[in-house]
């Protein structure tokens, strides 16, 4: 399998631990990503809140770039996710409107293409579900994370709007974190929070209202019995492991516990040390998941 | 017919029996016809089970708005809501393989309970609805029949006004779960149907006033809930970033939230640099030109000082180690041209700024409708036809 591979901003910031983590899976998986290292930030929603036609050009131009490799695309952001199917699903919708866009990306040599069957840009789980399969994947496990006790947790940009999002014809994209624990041999942890909002997007707006929703989520995981929780969103990832020293002042409770970068819950069940898929550099300590698993190996 | 199970959340306030006192999940068999709506299972449970079971609801056809309730987690209308779908989507979210499931039914969120299903709309979603002075403020005396404004400016509100003031958003709002000052979804997208309606005559006040509570259009933290839960695609979320491009792109108002700041240092670091240099945006959301010109507001000094402990915990751990990271600026560019063709578009694109409306266009929608190019609208002197 071979992929255009756009790792978003975020994976290549503040958290870069996901994107060396991605890289190692992908190859242990025979996942061949060729990364678009030309192409800019998807916007994450604050672009097209300034102006749509900017954020629909810029993403236009992503989706140009993945287009001339001839492959489909993958990204490992649930932002970037949300945020570019908003701006695809505009420029699907009017072709008057893509030849404005498309006149803009001719000075590069680029134009955004409407296929018959739709440009197809996929978060790494959704991929991982749908075209390279839970059996696939169970073939590859080489540690069963037995006894791994998990909280998903999304990201809204992989859940809302379902009109936007795919869901008409993939019903069950709100379930695949879960389906994807149980295929790398851990346990599904419910709690309230999977669903709901990490805050990120306020966290310079309303820090408190940001915080609230991220200590939340966590503290309602620990106590639901979790190990730790993974989610394919670099930015939930911020408000939920960066900001977590801060989330537990606000919510007045002591948390601590460890969130996994979906690339490194599947590394470690690949076989993968803690270590070479970066979580040491996570600030909430992720010492408990690190032993757990070392003692099924 | 079919049979369904429907686990309603009760509460009955004037209850004596010991297992009635406050909250409590009481089960009914139902047999309808899958195509019938949750609310006609409610209303025989009601009727054959237990008079007590509070339910509001007035129409059954999705217009009056009183049936808001949460069926399987999601806000929605008990008219609108087929047996057959419901007990899908619950088997489908239990993950038992197909097999039964209970239909979860329980009361709006975000709202005090006043008995069963019937929550108290007055406390919180009227009281946020009023906040927003949700009626036409003119400038200048009243014309001598009716306003007339041309089609075209109404097109942007129209959406706003299909709201039927069920609640089911202010219900689903994760902001509000945990802001509950927040003005919400509601009402924040009827504020925009009179912000963007041309014969309002208080646009700017309006917005300054919204802008500067810590509490209105800033707050809103992009989660989606709203558009998902609204019955009537009102999409109120998009009014929100309406409101928010109007106030700080338009009007130029500086709002108490730091947002706009946000938002224009998130969209000149993309333009310099085209992928995002965090530690920029950090230091330029806060405190915009610090280098020089402007005078930061004492709350976005607070916010900049406020991140310090994170970053030096991201230091600690290596997370922020590297220069690149770490330096506002030293963030390198796209390689080659790729950076001056990110500028080209900025530049094309500031200038013609087009906004495409699916709702009026329709979503996925067929080909070939022209773009519009939406500009802000005065009130028409000549009378036209719609």
């Amino acid at each position: 399998m071979k992929l255009a591979y756009w790792p978003g901003c975020v994976s290549r910031g503040f958290t870069p631990e996901l994107h060396g983590s991605m890289a190692l899976s992908a190859e242990a998986l025979g996942i061949e990503l060729v990364t678009l290292d030309r192409a800019n930030c998807c916007g994450a929603g604050v672009i097209a809140e300034h102006n749509q036609e900017l954020a629909d050009t810029l993403n236009a131009r992503t989706f140009a770039l993945a287009q001339e490799t001839g492959l489909s695309m993958m990204n490992i952001c649930s932002t970037c996710q949300g945020a570019q199917s908003e701006c695809q699903e505009r420029l699907d919708a009017d072709s008057a409107y893509r030849s404005h866009i498309n006149d803009t990306l001719s000075g590069e040599g680029l134009a955004y293409t409407k296929d018959k069957d739709g440009f197809t840009n996929k978060n790494f789980l959704w991929l991982l579900v749908e075209d390279y399969g839970l059996d696939k994947l169970a073939e590859k496990v080489k540690r069963p994370l037995e006894g791994l006790r998990v909280g998903p947790f999304y990201g809204c940009y992989v859940l809302r709007p379902k009109t936007r999002l795919g869901y008409d014809e993939f019903p069950d994209r709100d379930l695949y974190l879960e389906q994807v624990i149980e295929v790398l041999g851990g346990q599904v942890v419910d709690y309230d929070g999977a669903r709901r909002c990490c805050g990120f997007p306020v966290i310079t707006m309303n820090k408190e209202t940001s915080l609230r929703q991220a200590g939340t989520h966590v503290g309602d995981a620990i106590d639901a019995g979790a190990d730790c929780l993974v989610t394919p969103c670099p930015l939930c990832h911020l408000n939920l492991d960066m900001q977590q020293p801060e989330a537990a002042k606000v919510v007045g409770r002591d948390l601590g516990l460890a969130v996994l970068h979906l690339p490194q819950l599947v590394g470690l069940a690949l076989g993968f040390d803690p270590k070479q898929l970066g979580m040491p550099k996570h600030i909430a300590s992720t010492i408990a998941v690190e032993d757990r698993v070392s003692a099924l190996a | 017919m079919s049979a369904y199970t429907l686990k309603v959340r009760r509460y009955q306030p004037e209850a004596e029996e010991d297992d009635k006192r406050g909250a409590y999940w009481e089960t009914f068999d139902v047999e309808l016809d899958p195509t019938l709506s949750v609310l006609d299972g409610l209303l025989q449970a009601k009727n054959d089970k237990d008079g007590t079971l509070a339910v509001r609801c007035s129409c059954r056809a999705a217009i009056c708005g009183s049936c808001g309730v949460k069926i399987n987690g999601q806000s929605t209308l008990a008219c609108k809501t087929q047996l057959g779908e419901a007990a899908e989507e619950a088997a489908r979210m239990a993950r038992n393989g197909g097999g039964e499931a209970e239909i979860v039914v329980e009361p709006m969120g975000n709202m005090p309970v006043i008995k069963d299903l019937v929550t108290d709309m007055e406390s919180t979603h009227w009281t946020k609805f009023r906040r927003v002075t949700p009626w036409l403020l003119p400038s200048g005396p009243p014309p001598e029949r009716e306003y007339i404004v041309p089609a075209e400016s109404m097109v942007d509100v129209t959406q706003s006004v299909a709201c039927i003031q069920c609640g089911a958003c202010v219900s689903s709002c994760l902001s509000m779960e945990a802001d509950p000052d927040f003005i919400g979804p509601a009402a924040l997208a009827k504020a925009y149907r009179f912000v963007g309606d041309p014969r309002d005559g208080q646009t700017t006040e309006r917005l300054y006033d919204l802008a500067n509570d810590p509490h209105g259009m800033y707050d809103c933290t992009h989660c989606f809930s709203c558009i998902d839960a609204c019955p009537k695609g009102v999409a109120p979320m998009n009014q929100i970033m309406r409101l928010r491009r109007l106030a700080g792109d338009d009007h130029g108002i500086r709002d108490v939230n730091n947002g706009h700041n946000h938002e224009m240092a998130f969209v000149k670091n993309i333009k310099k640099k085209g992928t995002l240099d965090e530690s920029l945006l950090l230091q330029e959301s806060y405190a915009p030109g610090v280098k020089g010109k402007l005078m930061p507001r004492v709350s976005a000094i607070k916010g900049l000082l406020g991140s310090i402990p994170t970053a030096i915990r991201g230091i600690k751990t290596g997370k922020m180690r590297s220069v690149p990271k770490l330096i506002p600026g030293v963030h390198h560019k796209l390689p080659g041209d790729a950076q001056g063709h990110v500028e080209e578009i900025y530049e094309r694109a500031e200038e013609s700024k087009i906004q495409l409306n699916l709702y009026i266009i329709g979503e996925g929608g067929e080909e070939d409708h022209a773009a519009e190019e939406v500009e802000p609208e005065s009130v028409s002197e000549e009378p036209t036809t719609a």
